[in-house]
């Protein structure tokens, strides 16, 4: 395949891989809507508060259960489309993957494919996707299906409408292995925030309803594990990121600018928002071990981390392009 | 500061005083106090994990306007052009420190205040730990299943022979280890309290601990450091003095007499512009042949000098951050002679290296000349937007340039930019229409300025490169900082402090083993561990159940 073919190919795996993340979103819509009228079962409830390690479940929610012929048939249909919907991002998964791989093929000389902000944005959704599908099993992520997809799609649909650039070479200043390094630390340590982030939110909303007792036998917040589960899986992914998190922002990319622009640390608007990200990180997980501050001011911080680090990659390549060092978009 | 040590380390104090005894945070408002209590309180204050957080944010706050506001430091010209235009912000800005926000006197405090906060915090934990290292695992509680996991079985083996294989599993887990026999009774029973995970701690006090060796090495770089900048145009010499520099920024403690004395000359500078395709016309090589001499007396070396591979010399490093255009002229005065020759380095102004710049000429007679405007390297023309440049390369370079005559200013004492014609007392010459006298010159050509005064040749095209020359003392000590930080942040993320405890007890006839655990990090897992140790101090029954 030449050149063109392979970049052509790429970005129809784009289109393709988006439209089968829509067709796995709905299905999991599917999942809980359907859920929405059968009240929550003793097993599901069980299964994902052990696989997760939190504590036993507490009994109420499973004595209401009713686990007649038809609820366990309905409960069937439910995991069914659930199943379609995990097997439908595993498609989406694969093909983005291959989009993203032909992209670099298709650069002349072949590269790595996040060299300006279509191709990170790419990347880095395949990186989110990655990690729910690595630690669905593990930790039982399929509520967290609708929300990858979901949000999956829309971040494809911006980087194709509005940050779509042609393949090309790479820019004098990104000709180095740091690159590589760098950026794929970025690009892991963006994914795990991200997964985090979202887990933080629905932690927001499931304790929200535990709180107020507003929380039902049916629909999605009940069928959510804990809580206190919720918790555990987004600091989970946050301890995973964070420190990878350091190695890039604090780490590699010094390493590199030291090499390139000849300081390691200039306080280039990028540099300050990656820093920012830091120490909003680094304060969640020491209000995750202060009295008053664990649960939701934590899950608010780390949501904050999160907004912070989608402004540096979206919002300085827009409100400061031309004063930062780091303004590689095409 | 320990993220996850809550119910251990929930603030210094609790801490020291024991988690039973003292509140879990700090008392709010202050009782009426003796100087020497308030100064204790406000230490317990600014050492409270809740201040920390809330400088944690203070700082990730006031980085943000260092982000929006130019900074004098990163970038001058910008930080210029913004006070020019914004005369009545400016000053307020000014007096808030908002040009050079990282060296402000809040953002100092900020951090200042937040590294005491962080001794205070870590110095007592040091004390703690070092107690901790060396104490004992705790005995058994006495009812071991209301620990949060807890297991109950039998086993065959003699309570005795239980109980050492009990010590022996928990020792191969690496579990600091303590058996006490049941004093009473010769039953052979007694309990195994084990305790692992010590370095959990160690890595979090090795975080902190690193965070300020960076900081120094960091401060070390900004007193010790300099960088500069320098346009040297393709074909000149620069060596390191501060009178060559364009600009300089010295660390607050680095003399003019510490610069090296190395010297370099651009023998040439070559660039490659993607010439078809979508994305024509971006640069996809450049680099410049550098013939240096680290000191007067050393052999000339070369060196290509690219970004990404700077040239490094004993007391600094050559970076190459940019490059243009120098357009070679030669400017005759109204008496005929020769009144400048020489490269004009212009600036460029966007990615098709359309460049402004001016030529003085203070030696032309019997007035003063001066030309500015812009050099276009492939000339481009259309009625919508006048001259143009079509490519960044210089295929058809063309400058297009408007004469002045009179005094360029430059007898006044006033320090000008090379880049800016001072038109005060400037006239541009006119055409008899009134038009202004606009000169489009290709390479080779000459255009006459009317009335006799002069005249202009475009004799060709020269590039130049702009130059950074830095160094920066700190940055081993601020790497391995920020290096041992991430070991001592993977120990405090990833090791689980845990004690486990194990009671042998002969009970009708039946050797009954009851295994408990205890995690102390608050996002522990116990259950995987626990029923592992379950299983091994099962397992090695069923293994000597085989044997015998």
């Amino acid at each position: 395949m030449t050149s063109a073919d392979l970049a052509a190919f790429s970005n129809n795996a784009i289109a393709f891989a988006s439209v089968v993340y829509v067709l796995a979103f709905l299905a999991h819509l599917v999942e809980w809507v359907v859920g929405r009228t059968v009240p929550v079962t003793v097993p599901e409830q069980r299964a994902v508060a052990v696989g997760a390690g939190g504590p036993r479940p507490d009994a109420p929610d499973a004595d209401l259960a009713d686990t007649g012929p038809d609820q366990a048939e309905q409960a069937e249909r439910i995991d069914r489309f659930g199943r379609i919907g995990v097997a439908l991002t595993l498609v989406a998964g694969l093909l983005h993957l291959a989009a993203v791989v032909t992209r670099g093929l298709a650069a002349d000389p072949v590269r790595v494919p996040w060299g300006n902000m279509y191709e990170f944005t790419v990347t880095a959704t395949f990186g989110v996707t990655l990690m729910y599908l690595l630690l669905l099993r593990r930790y039982h992520l399929r509520w967290l299906g609708p929300v990858v997809t979901g949000f999956n799609v829309a971040i494809l649909m911006l980087a194709v409408l509005v940050l779509y650039v042609p393949v090309g070479p790479l820019v004098p200043a990104l000709h180095s292995y740091w690159l590589a390094i760098h950026v794929t630390a970025a690009i892991v340590a963006t994914g795990a925030f991200t997964v985090g982030g979202m887990a933080s939110l629905l932690f927001l909303v499931r304790s929200r309803a535990e709180n107020r007792g507003t929380l039902r036998t049916t629909g999605y917040i009940a069928r959510l594990p804990q809580a206190s589960v919720l918790d555990r899986v987004a600091y989970r992914m946050h301890a995973f990121g964070f420190p990878i998190w350091t190695f890039a922002a604090l780490i590699a990319g010094p390493i590199w600018a030291e090499y390139a622009w000849g300081r390691y640390w200039g306080w280039d608007p990028k540099e300050i928002w990656a820093f920012i990200t830091w120490v909003v990180y680094a304060a969640y997980l020491h209000a995750r071990a202060t009295a008053g501050w664990k649960g939701k001011a934590a899950a608010i911080i780390a949501l904050i981390g999160l907004a912070t680090l989608l402004f540096n990659f979206v919002g300085i390549n827009y409100f400061f392009g031309s004063t930062s060092q780091h303004s590689y978009s095409g | 500061m320990s993220p996850e040590q809550a119910p251990v380390v929930e603030s210094p104090q609790a801490a020291a005083g024991g988690a039973a005894t003292t509140p879990p945070t700090p008392p709010s408002s202050p009782p009426a106090l003796s100087p020497r209590e308030l100064a204790r309180w406000a230490w317990r204050q600014l050492t409270s994990m809740r201040t920390a957080l809330v400088l944690l944010f203070l700082l990730a706050l006031g980085a943000i306007p260092g982000s929006i506001v130019p900074q004098r430091d990163v970038d001058s010209l910008a930080a210029a052009r913004w006070v020019d235009q914004h005369p009545t912000l400016a000053p307020i800005y000014d007096k808030l420190g908002l040009f050079s926000v990282f060296d402000s006197v809040w953002f100092s405090a900020i951090y200042i205040l937040l590294m005491i906060s962080l001794v205070g915090c870590i110095v007592p934990r040091l004390r703690i730990y070092w107690r901790g290292m060396r104490a004992r695992p705790p005995k058994a509680p006495r009812n071991l299943s209301r620990l949060p996991e807890s297991r109950t079985f039998e086993v065959d083996a003699a309570p005795a022979e239980a109980l050492e294989r009990a010590r022996a599993v928990l020792a191969r887990k690496r579990y600091r280890v303590d058996v006490h026999p049941d004093s009473e009774g010769d039953t052979g029973g007694g309990a195994v309290a084990g305790e692992r995970g010590f370095l959990r701690e160690a890595g979090n006090l090795l975080f902190h601990v690193s965070l300020l060796v960076v900081l120094v090495g960091f401060a070390f770089g900004n007193l010790y450091g300099y960088k500069g900048g320098v346009i040297v145009v393709s074909g000149q010499s620069f060596s390191n003095s501060l009178s060559q520099y364009d600009d300089f920024l010295p660390g607050a403690l680095f003399g003019a007499d510490d610069l090296e004395p190395f010297s370099f000359t651009v023998d040439d500078f070559h660039v490659d512009f993607l010439q078809s395709g979508e994305q024509a016309g971006m640069p996809t090589d450049f680099a410049a042949d550098l013939t240096y001499r680290e000191t007067p007396d050393a052999p000339a070396r070369t060196y290509e000098l690219a970004v990404n591979h700077p040239l490094q010399v004993d007391g600094g490093s050559v970076f190459l951050v940019g490059h243009g255009y120098a357009p070679k002229v030669t400017v005759r005065d109204g008496e005929g002679n020769v009144a400048y020759k020489g490269p004009v380095v212009f600036l460029p102004e966007d990615s098709t290296f359309k460049s402004f710049g001016v030529i003085k000429v203070p030696d032309a007679m019997p007035e003063q000349l001066g030309f500015e405007g812009l050099f276009l390297p492939t000339y481009g023309f259309s009625m919508e937007r006048g001259p143009f440049s079509q490519f960044p390369d210089a295929l058809d370079p063309v400058l297009s340039i408007l004469p002045y005559h009179g005094d360029l200013g430059l007898d006044s004492g006033k320090p000008q930019s090379v880049y800016e014609l001072k038109k005060d007392d400037l006239d541009v010459f006119t055409k008899d229409n009134g038009n202004d006298y606009r000169l489009d010159i290709a390479v080779g050509q000459t255009k006459q300025l009317p009335g006799g005064a002069g005249s202009i040749t475009f004799d060709g095209v020269d590039r130049w490169v702009k130059l950074q020359v830095s160094e920066s003392p700190g940055k081993k000590i601020a790497l391995a900082g920020v290096v041992l930080a991430l070991l001592g942040l993977l120990g405090s993320l990833f090791i689980r402090p845990r004690r486990t405890w194990v009671r042998v007890t002969r009970r009708e006839g039946r050797t009954v083993v009851e295994l408990a655990g205890l995690d102390r990090s608050s996002g522990g897992d116990l259950r995987d561990e626990i029923n592992e140790l379950e299983k091994r101090l099962q397992d090695s029954e069923a293994a000597k159940r085989e044997t015998t």
